[in-house]
């Protein structure tokens, strides 16, 4: 057995020819067998036997009572909670490990050319540090779904106000019978106008009382001049009530609600927003009859946000925050492997003309091919297994469909099911999915020396 | 790159088209650097967002997320962190979480030495077959440990205590540990070994006196990894422990009334995080160097 004989200059010969008389020999024997001693037994009653023993469990049932063959991997295979715990797990490892590495290669290479590299580092590399439970808590802050209260859905509202704005009133009913339709459909007035006389009057009730626009002041009905049509939108109720379909004293009008004037056709000719004091006027109307209307779009309820934490978005939302995590590590490595890449190599490809991208897809990503193994691999055992984030980011109402297998396997033997059978199934199983590792370790251990 | 233009250009010159150049350069890089700071900064935000969530009195939550701090920075409050801190559960659970990690972290350190001490320098038979069984315990998923060792934890009372929780990390931080020493001592020249045995020294003399010391920088990020990897775990302690609870199995029995428990969660997540945090920026370097010695195989 020389497998190490060679290793490198400084490499001890083990097996090198010295003589069994040398005098210190046995006492030497006896010496790395003490020393090795406590680290044996340790990983021998902690790692080997229970590695033995839980393989044999999974043959068992539940309390360890029958010998039951397969039927642990059957219920494994067949149980749609650990089905899909099978499926996350397949989605975490197609996309996390490729997502890590593309962003920490990407990182690696900005900060070549920028002089506070060392800040952008350690802020990527900062959630490293941290705890995957703590990460959880950070992240289930951040998908707080209320885009009031939660950071991910207030910067998505930002964009999605900008395509759709929210509405100026949330709810509202029509006061009078002429006024029909809800918040839903948009309303329509169906009183008759006609160019230079007659008014609008467009009066809800129903607003709850923190649901009117800011700035509103008491309404009033300005009188058509020619060609213009005029009309009023307000809260048609006051203290005490008031009448329905008159503007009185002390009812509020409603700025900002888009008015749509429709002509005999049905067809909407003009829009007018409303003021402060709920007045509008369309102006340079041509001779006919009109109505009136208020657009649903005044009563658009705003954007409610994603539920990222919802049965839906859970998984994305985990891979979001465990490359989160990860991005760090990768872009570390990769920076290292490419500060001992060889220089003149990429300085000729660019001197022979090569633009930037062609010199980073033809030279710097096949030199950097090893290492950027090495990430990905070491990125596939790592979400095999994960699990804290899962369990601290997922709530309880989610974790069914966020299963992942690491999880899958404590919740079914120490989360209240309590089957070690079945538990144990899924460890093994999950030993078989990081074997391949295992041997590539080992072939590479023989290869190197 | 810019020395060599230097030289190039002519020196009357120089001043002049470098600048020139500088400016263009810079501008040519401008995207480059906004785009890194928008970066850095989306990877800043939501630590930042937990801290400022920490300082918040719970009821500021009803209306708007933990920016309204910027607008309203009177609202900030060490409330939060002194009901904490004398929330006995809480420092209890801190403290246990020091024990694990320092036990742990010693433990590992001490046997990994050894072992990697022999495995690298000694002579006994199959050495390199238990270097390669230490190489292939290294990717066994501890879910493999979780239900035997949670059986004879019953039967050996070390079920809910601090000393079980130790042993079980210290078993799976081993096979690393053992790896990355072994590598590192073999790197040391053998004749430093040599004098001092013929100089007739014990060998339990050249592990302290010669073994440890020469290989600290190795030790010591193994140690960093250590004590992160314990202070950090919570399915170890989660499944092991009862009474027994380091922060994390703390915090993590409140996580079900999320937001009614905030004013608990954040600030003692964060103080649970401000300890990897002060290691890591202490022993940065380290830090990185176990990082590259583990994956760069």
């Amino acid at each position: 057995m020389t497998t190490s004989a060679g290793i490198t200059v400084e490499s001890p010969p083990p097996a090198a020819p010295p003589s069994a008389s040398e005098p210190g020999r046995s006492r030497r024997y006896g010496v790395g067998t003490l020393f090795l001693l406590p680290a044996f037994v340790i990983l021998g009653v902690w790692i080997a036997y229970p590695t033995v023993y839980t393989i044999f469990r999974s043959f068992f049932s539940a309390s360890g009572g029958h010998f039951v063959w397969f039927d642990n991997y059957k219920t494994l295979f067949t149980t749609s909670s650990l089905t899909t715990a099978i499926k996350n797990n397949l989605i975490w490892v197609l996309v996390v490990p490729a997502f890590v590495t593309s962003i920490g290669l990407v990182f690696a290479v900005l900060i070549e050319k920028i002089s506070w590299a060392l800040a952008f580092k350690t802020a990527v590399f900062l959630p490293m540090a941290i705890s995957a439970f703590a990460t959880g808590v950070t992240w289930r802050i951040m998908y707080v779904q209320d885009p009031n209260l939660g950071a991910v859905n207030a910067l998505g509202r930002v964009f999605v106000d900008a395509v759709t704005p929210p509405g100026v009133l949330q709810d509202a009913l029509p006061s009078t019978p002429q006024l029909t339709g809800s918040a839903q459909t948009g309303m329509k007035l169906s009183t008759p106008l006609h160019p230079g006389s007659g008014e609008a009057l467009l009066g809800l009730t129903g607003i709850p009382p923190d649901g009117m626009p800011a700035g509103s002041t008491q309404a009033i009905t300005p009188k058509p001049g020619p060609a213009q049509i005029t009309g009023t939108v307000w809260r048609d109720f006051k203290p005490g009530g008031g009448k329905p379909g008159v503007v009185e004293k002390g009812e509020l009008g409603i700025p900002g609600v888009t008015v749509q004037l429709v002509n005999s056709d049905g067809h909407v000719v003009q829009t007018q927003p409303s003021a402060d004091n709920g007045s509008f006027v369309f102006k340079g109307v041509t001779p006919g009859t009109y109505t009136t209307g208020i657009s649903a779009g005044t009563f658009a309820k705003p954007w409610a946000g994603f539920a990222w934490l919802g049965t839906k978005l859970i998984t994305p939302s985990l891979i979001i925050a465990y490359i989160w995590i990860w991005a760090g590590f990768a872009m570390v490595v990769i920076a290292a492997g490419l500060a001992a890449m060889p220089r003149d190599v990429l300085e000729a490809a660019r001197t022979d003309g090569g633009t930037e991208w062609q010199v980073f897809r033809r030279v710097t990503v096949p030199l950097l091919w090893p290492v950027l193994t090495v990430v990905l691999v070491t990125m596939i055992i790592n979400v095999l297994k994960v699990f804290d984030l899962v369990i601290t980011l997922a709530p309880g109402s989610s974790q069914d469909a966020a299963n992942v297998i690491a999880l899958a396997m404590w919740r079914t033997s120490f989360g209240g099911i309590n089957d070690f059978g079945v538990g144990s199934a899924i460890a093994v199983f999950l030993f078989l999915l990081v074997i391949p590792i295992l041997l590539l370790n080992i072939r590479n251990f023989r290869r190197e020396n | 790159m810019a020395s060599a233009e230097a030289v190039d250009a002519p020196v009357t010159l120089s001043h002049h088209d470098s600048f020139a150049a500088k400016a263009l350069r810079v501008l040519a890089r401008l995207p480059v650097q906004i785009a890194l700071i928008v970066l850095g900064l989306l990877w800043l935000i939501p630590t930042l967002g937990l801290f400022l969530t920490s300082i918040l009195p719970a009821q500021a939550f009803t209306v708007k997320g933990w920016w309204q701090i910027f607008s309203k920075p009177s609202l900030a409050t060490w409330e939060n962190y002194r009901m904490v801190l004398h929330n006995h559960a809480i420092t209890h659970s801190l403290w246990t979480t020091l024990e694990i990690a320092v036990g742990n972290t010693v433990l590992v350190v001490l046997i990994g030495s050894l072992a990697g001490y022999a495995l690298a320098w000694l002579d006994f038979p199959a050495r390199d077959w238990i270097f390669l069984f230490v190489i292939a315990l290294m990717v066994v998923p501890l879910q493999m440990a979780l239900i035997p060792m949670f059986n004879l934890y019953n039967h050996l009372s070390l079920y809910d205590t601090v000393l079980g929780i130790i042993l079980f990390h210290t078993a799976f931080g081993l096979p690393f540990a053992i790896f990355l020493l072994r590598n590192f001592f073999v790197g040391i020249p053998r004749d430093i070994f040599e004098s001092a045995r013929i100089d007739g020294a014990s060998e339990a003399r050249i592990f302290f006196r010669l073994v440890l010391p020469l290989g600290l920088p190795a030790i010591a990020s193994l140690a960093i990894f250590q004590f992160l990897w314990t202070w950090n775990d919570l399915i170890v302690a989660l499944t092991f422990g009862q009474t027994v609870q380091p922060i994390t199995v703390a915090i993590f029995s409140n996580l079900r009334q999320f937001g009614a428990n905030i004013d608990l969660i954040a600030p003692a997540s964060f103080i649970s995080l401000l300890v990897p945090l002060v290691v890591f920026f202490a022993f940065q370097r380290y830090f990185v160097q176990g990082l590259l010695a583990g994956s760069v195989k």
